[in-house]
């Protein structure tokens, strides 16, 4: 006869086994269609390229080489490459400077939603919800508009008669860090409106019996209780401004490459796949270093997020 | 003291917040009056006009992606929304067990993920796929569309699950309803509105996607969002502000149900 706890122990094991069945669909699909394919980038970093592009099976590691340095084609020396040195830098410029103004941006007006009366800040949310929501390419694209030479910037500009020729914005850096910071804005301002939103202003009162400043309750108090919602915030608009395709396609012409044009290149004109993928794993690398830097941040801190 | 001394009030973050609310608005209002312009131009007005949206309709392969973007969406959204579900069921209202660790990682590992390195690592992936079986249809675009919004499925209908205990179920477990039983009259009306949201913000997520559409689709598969991209690399003609602004429309309406539907307290 089997004893309770056998019987017990039998029910737990087959709860945790229907468990990994019911899980399973979507595990698999995930690792066919998402993880596993990364493994096969690794893989190809690693392989001679092809002359039509794909890959020959012969190791090289070359690829790897090459992020950073360049082979002379005459004495074989090696030396950096500036094309990628620039591009690397200009990208992590870009994302460190898109995530400072979105949070210069984003940190007050979450503030300014949370301290609304409570029927009214559901209307405030809904309103950073939508354009949260809408189709990445068609702000992009709506920003292409307002800054062009004939956009509504510059018509007014000139009909005002403040400057005599539109000033170019577009196809320059500023463009792609203005189309940046404008599409991922709502990604800054959601995590921390949901920190601030559970914010216990009894706390800042104490502040303000105590004598604090404004400015003093606001670094001293405000600031560390939502500092979570910061540091998420911060996380989930530098992995895409850092991997940004659309925005320097649409606002940078072509001519201001950033990481991910860099890689379509490969994997297109420039027929270099282990190339492409070296760089891949590369840029995968620094947002593993970001995410890990959150972690730990926010398991220093000791306050949990929602 | 002032009287009226305010404890929340901070200087400057009222007129941020306001500006901010107005640039986040004013491009999208300005691409959608262009879009009514009866020039040919979208740097002078003309007048007003449908004619854009006219032409966007009779235009045959804005038509072909926009079917194609639906097809893709609606089929990867229902199949996420179901995977997602599963899984949720799966990873609430239990203890910890060996594994679950590992599937939250394994759920949401597609968001952490740059979307330009998911979209090369299947562009090799399913390159080779194509080579070996011959195989080049929608497949690949809507396997690759299902497996990133399983994580945004996902969300919601955890979230809803985690707020509903086991009393019910365990009632009706004690009233002999048999466990399939329980799941189709109690749990699944009660999870229904996660369910819901799951599966338009993952029909959402699919319609909006550019760049991983953009690395693994074949010749003659263009989604709407990879057809505008062609376009505004090409020159612009107010016949995409007239697309974006039906495509903004239709956007707006499920953001809106979204949002009603999730929250939704009962």
């Amino acid at each position: 006869m089997a004893t309770a706890e056998e019987v017990a122990k039998a029910a737990e094991r087959r709860d945790v086994r229907d468990r990994w069945l019911l899980s399973a669909p979507a595990l698999l699909v995930i690792l066919l269609a998402a993880t596993g394919p990364l493994l096969i980038v690794l893989v190809y970093s690693f392989l001679t390229p092809g002359a039509y592009g794909d890959v020959k099976w012969q190791f090289s590691p070359d690829a790897w080489v090459s992020v950073f340095m360049e082979r002379d084609i005459f004495d074989d020396t090696l030396s950096l490459a500036a094309a990628h040195v620039t591009i690397f830098w200009r990208s992590i410029k870009l994302a460190v400077v898109t995530t400072l103004a979105t949070l210069a941006l984003g940190f007050p007006t979450a503030y300014f939603m949370a301290t609304r009366s409570e029927k009214t800040r559901d209307l405030w949310l809904f309103l950073i919800t939508i354009p949260f929501w809408t189709n990445l390419l068609i702000r992009t694209f709506a920003v292409l508009q307002i800054i062009r030479n004939e956009g509504i910037i510059n018509t007014i500009l000139l009909k005002l008669g403040i400057i005599s020729a539109p000033i170019q914005i577009l196809y320059t850096d500023t463009a792609i860090l203005i189309g940046m910071a404008y599409v991922y804005l709502p990604l800054m301002v959601l995590p921390i409106y949901a920190s601030m939103e559970k914010l216990d202003f009894r706390l800042v009162e104490a502040g303000y019996d105590l004598y604090a400043t404004r400015f003093k309750v606001l670094r001293k108090i405000i600031f560390p209780l939502v500092k979570p919602g910061v540091i998420a915030g911060s996380i989930l608009v530098f992995i895409p401004a850092l991997g940004a395709y659309v925005t320097p396609v649409v606002l940078g012409g072509g001519k201001n490459m950033m990481l991910s044009n860099l890689i379509e290149l490969q994997f297109g004109q420039g027929r270099n796949w282990p190339l492409g993928s070296a760089l891949s794993i590369t840029v995968m690398v620094i947002v593993m270093l970001a995410l890990l830097a959150y972690v730990r941040n926010a398991g220093k801190s000791g306050v949990r997020h929602g | 003291m002032a009287s009226n001394f305010s404890i929340k009030h901070q200087p400057g973050f009222t007129a941020i917040a306001a500006t901010c609310f107005v640039v986040l608005y004013l491009p999208i209002i300005v691409l959608v009056l262009y879009a009514f312009n009866a020039a040919s131009s979208t740097s002078e007005w003309g007048g007003f006009s449908l004619r854009w949206f006219q032409s966007a309709y009779q235009n045959t392969q804005v038509i072909d992606a926009t079917l194609r973007s639906f097809q893709i969406g609606a089929i990867a959204a229902v199949l996420s929304t179901i995977f997602a579900t599963m899984a949720a069921l799966a990873t609430t209202r239990t203890a910890p067990y060996p594994g679950l660790t590992f599937k939250y990682a394994a759920i949401n590992q597609p968001l952490m993920v740059p979307e330009i390195v998911t979209g090369v690592a299947l562009l090799i992936f399913f390159s080779r796929i194509k080579i070996f079986t011959g195989y080049s249809g929608l497949g690949y675009l809507i396997a690759a569309h299902t497996a990133f919004c399983i994580p945004f499925a996902y969300l919601p209908i955890r979230a809803r699950l985690e707020n509903m205990d086991l009393t019910l179920e365990r009632a009706a477990a004690d009233l002999y309803a048999t466990p399939w039983k329980t799941f189709r009259r109690i749990t699944l009306p009660l999870l229904w509105p996660g369910i819901l949201a799951g599966l338009m913000l993952a029909f959402v997520i699919s319609l909006d996607d550019v760049v991983i559409t953009e690395f693994v689709k074949s010749g003659g598969q263009d989604t709407l969002p990879t057809y505008m991209l062609g376009q505004i690399r090409r020159g612009v003609t107010p016949e995409i502000n007239a697309i974006s602004t039906a495509f903004l429309l239709l956007s707006v309406a499920i953001v809106t149900l979204f949002f009603f539907v999730s929250r939704k307290r009962d």
